[in-house]
């Protein structure tokens, strides 16, 4: 934990904290209806032909259920969509690779993966993706997804700060507002600034570059059909040497074991077909090329996270130098930093504002530390192996991000729910692994997703306000809005099924052929992996331990079903809380009225947060990263 | 029901003018500003030798196995460093395999740059980079391998030294992230 660390830690630290207010303000412009911006001259035309070809009326609002219509048939025609480029991206333009389509299995998770916001990728976006798919099935959702989430959290916030009403605004006007004057500049801008930084983004096809130094490798022989060549061999087991006498050659009383042919029942030798293998000379690097900054831009603005390469924000190209990855880390918590902002002032107690961004930070810098000091440590079985001690864990990491960064990044994007990764959390330390498995399973509240992270904080608010309620014995009242057994059981009911989904569907993978076939570590590691997908996909992350073999029919649908709970079924028990709230009279604080800002309100928000958000899953951690940390640190160290 | 109908379209003609907007106007016009102000980096940064010949990219590691190149981090893109198969290794700390393989490559290592055995070796010699595609290499790696090729090359080790530094990109602003040596541009300054 070397002193440069912690000047990036300040100086990240202290940007978001810059950048929270404006950003803040210039949301309650852009979520209001008449709100005034400074891209007005311009947007504004194309905002009205958009309701007009819609069939919006913009003062028309939209109660709970309504709300939450309009925001589901859009998911749905968004999946549809989706769902029909990928499976026939084979005829559709830019496809300069000549790229097939996708399985059904792997279009349907991929579809459900993009439209929830969770961008959780089963597959190999270079050599799966045409340059279509990437900007238009999977782009799309980028945005619309983010705005979906942010008109959501706006809904809510209206429930709470309007008085005895009934609306909570206009779904299709929040979710065009947004996109157009929130999302499109900042990502124009920012877009461009990536390229200034070696991204990519053009239409060419694949470059080929000549290699200085060749190198040859081992590939499967062809013939000239394409089919693989197989030659027929003796299959060898180990069996004891015989001597002369067909007994059993001893030495210190152990036998002495020889290969021989594998013989059947009627002591035939055993055969079998293996693949001919042949030295092929490689010279040349395919070089990836496309419309990455584009997507790039919004993958992190709408904390979406779906890579356009493979190794997402690891490659070279999809995060090109430290400055990117800063600017691209403080992109992931710029809307949902601002979102606390934004509550503030709808709700006229903008200390209660920052006292969700205070909770938020506490439980930041507490991951972030807790796994740069993992991923610092290192690795002792490594260690000594003869890795020196002072460079950490650096598998799966960049030299250009360091330890440091790449540990940042991996609170960042688990903090939100983006899930982006700039290295890759399979290989961390288990303690370095833990954090961000641990952030999504406490549902992704710090910071969060764009919308998804505000709305998922409030619920514990409530809760908050609720056990601060029952401990002085009085009605508990949130912002002069009493919480009742109605809203209770709705913010209880959204975060069960996530807990179910997150436990069950591991439990699930963990005793079933199909679940532990995908395995790319054995032990308490393969565990985690299991255990990371389903947490990853019901908390729309999107991240992985990436090992996991996930492109399959079981883990494809298990996987797009768990996302499609995580989204949907935590955001219509939201909605009815706000659908709910909106109709209360908002009561004027008296001297038994539990402050929502102050120290005592952060505490009790942080305790709530842990206490009902992270005890659920405490006894699986500690079969997976938990267990797996103690056998790292034994000597020589217990392996897999 | 007629309230569905209304907002089945208004999500059916959200999705199509969206689409349009935000899939093909805003790629393009980032593509229209990108390859006009930043024309090499936004088509990969490509080595171009002066025969015209693409002989990689800046942003990309390649294969070296060479003893009079500095040899990159080992790769798990591919059969390594394949840019069209971006990968780590994903393998995890308790893991067998790559124990196994950290095991082999540490005395490689040792072995190739004339180390003793109880000599330590920097991690990012011996541990595959998230992408597979890690340009770079450290400082403290680029030391160790100096005079093995000053050796095959039979120049000084300064003058390696020297191109070291010339290739070395050091922290962006002074402060943020870590310093690396580009291993492709050096080699490649090497061979001039």
């Amino acid at each position: 934990m070397q002193t440069s660390g912690w000047l990036q830690l300040t100086l990240f630290v202290v940007a978001l904290a810059a950048i929270t207010k404006p950003m803040g303000l210039y949301l309650m412009q852009v979520l209001d209806a008449n709100g005034k911006t400074w891209f007005d001259p311009i947007l504004r035309p194309l905002e009205r032909f958009t309701y007009r070809l819609m069939g919006v009326k913009m003062d028309k609002e939209h109660d709970g259920k309504q709300y939450t219509l309009a925001m589901l048939l859009f998911s749905l025609v968004g999946c549809v969509f989706t769902y029909a480029i990928l499976r026939l991206q084979h005829l559709l333009p830019l496809n300069p690779q000549g790229l097939g389509p996708l399985s059904e299995h792997l279009a349907f998770n991929t579809a459900v993966s993009f439209a929830t916001n969770t961008n959780w990728q089963s597959y190999v976006g270079e050599t799966t993706m045409s340059y279509l798919s990437q900007m238009v099935a999977l782009a799309f959702h980028n945005f619309a997804s983010a705005a979906a989430g942010i008109a959501i959290a706006a809904a809510l916030v209206r429930g709470i700060s309007r008085q005895s009403g009934k609306t909570l605004g206009n779904f299709w006007v929040d979710l065009v507002r947004t996109t157009y004057y929130l999302l499109l500049p900042i990502c124009v801008v920012f877009a461009v600034v990536l390229v200034s930084q070696g991204m990519i983004q053009n239409f060419k096809a694949y470059t080929t570059a000549k290699l200085t130094e060749t190198y040859s490798i081992q590939v499967q022989k062809t013939d000239d059909k394409g089919q693989p060549v197989t030659t027929n061999v003796v299959v060898m087991v180990q069996s004891p040497k015989l001597d002369g006498k067909g007994q059993p050659v001893m030495t210190n009383g152990v036998a002495v074991m020889m290969e021989a042919p594998q013989l059947d029942a009627k002591g035939q030798p055993v055969m079998t077909n293996i693949a001919v293998m042949v030295d092929q000379t490689v010279d040349t690097q395919t070089i990836v090329q496309g419309p990455m900054a584009s997507q790039v831009a919004i993958k992190m603005l709408g904390t979406n996270g779906g890579g356009y390469a493979n190794a997402n924000a690891a490659h070279p190209f999809e995060n090109p130098t430290p400055l990117s990855n800063f600017l691209q880390m403080l992109s992931i918590f710029a809307i949902g930093s601002g979102l606390t902002y934004y509550l503030g002032r709808m709700v006229k107690n903008q200390n209660h504002g920052w006292a969700v961004w205070s909770a938020m930070m506490v439980l930041f810098l507490a991951g972030t530390l807790v796994c740069w000091w993992a991923e610092a440590k290192g690795n002792p079985i490594h260690q000594q192996l003869g890795v020196a001690v002072a460079d950490g864990n650096m598998e799966g990491k960049e030299v250009r991000f360091g330890i440091f960064n790449s540990a940042l990044f991996a609170t960042v994007t688990t903090d939100a729910s983006c899930g982006a990764v700039n290295s890759m959390h399979d290989s961390f330390t288990p303690i370095g692994g833990l954090v961000p498995l641990f952030n999504i399973q406490l549902g992704e509240i710090v910071i969060g997703g764009v919308g998804a992270g505000l709305y998922g904080m409030l619920v514990f608010v409530v809760l908050a306000v609720f056990i601060a309620g029952l401990m002085v014995g009085r009605t508990p009242e949130y912002l002069g809005k009493k919480i009742q057994a109605y809203e209770v059981k709705m913010a209880m009911l959204s975060l069960l099924v996530l807990c179910l989904s997150i436990l069950g569907f591991s439990a699930w993978a963990a005793v079933s052929d199909w679940g532990t076939a995908g395995l790319n570590n054995q032990g308490p590691h393969g565990l985690g992996e299991m255990l990371y997908a389903f947490t990853s996909a019901t908390g729309n992350n999107g991240s992985a331990f990436a090992g996991l073999t996930a492109n399959t029919p079981w883990y494809n649908t298990t996987l797009g079903f768990a996302m499609l709970i995580g989204r949907f079924l935590m955001i219509v028990p939201i909605m009815a809380l706000a659908g709910s709230l909106v109709q209360k009279k908002i009561s004027p604080p008296s001297i038994g009225t539990f402050p929502v800002s102050g120290g005592t309100f952060v505490v009790l928000l942080i305790g709530t947060v842990l206490l009902v958000g992270a005890l659920n899953f405490l006894p699986v951690l500690a079969l997976g990263p938990i267990v797996e940390h103690f056998l790292n640190l034994q000597v020589p160290g217990k392996l897999f | 029901m007629k309230e569905l109908f209304s907002e089945m379209r208004g999500a059916i003609m959200s999705t199509l003018i969206l689409a349009v907007v935000c899939c093909g106007l805003y790629p393009l016009v980032v593509f229209g500003i990108a390859q006009v102000a930043f024309h090499d980096k936004a088509n990969g940064s490509l080595i171009v030798d002066a025969g015209g010949t693409v002989r990689g990219s800046r942003l990309l590691g390649q294969q070296f196995a060479g003893e009079k190149y500095f040899h990159p981090r080992p790769s798990a893109a591919g059969n390594g460093y394949d840019a069209a198969n971006s990968s780590g290794s994903n393998l995890g700390p308790t893991s067998q395999k790559l124990n196994d393989a950290i095991k082999d490559r540490v005395e490689a290592y040792r072995k190739e740059n004339n180390l003793k055995d109880t000599d330590s070796v920097p991690a990012d010699a011996v541990t595959a980079s998230g992408s597979g595609l890690d340009p770079h290499i450290s400082l403290h790696n680029a030391g160790l391998q100096a005079p093995r090729i000053a050796k095959a090359r039979n120049i000084t080790v300064e003058k390696v030294l020297t191109l070291v530094r010339a290739n070395t990109d050091s922290a962006d602003l002074g402060i943020l992230g870590d310093a690396g040596v580009n291993v492709l541009q050096l080699n490649l300054a090497l061979d001039k």
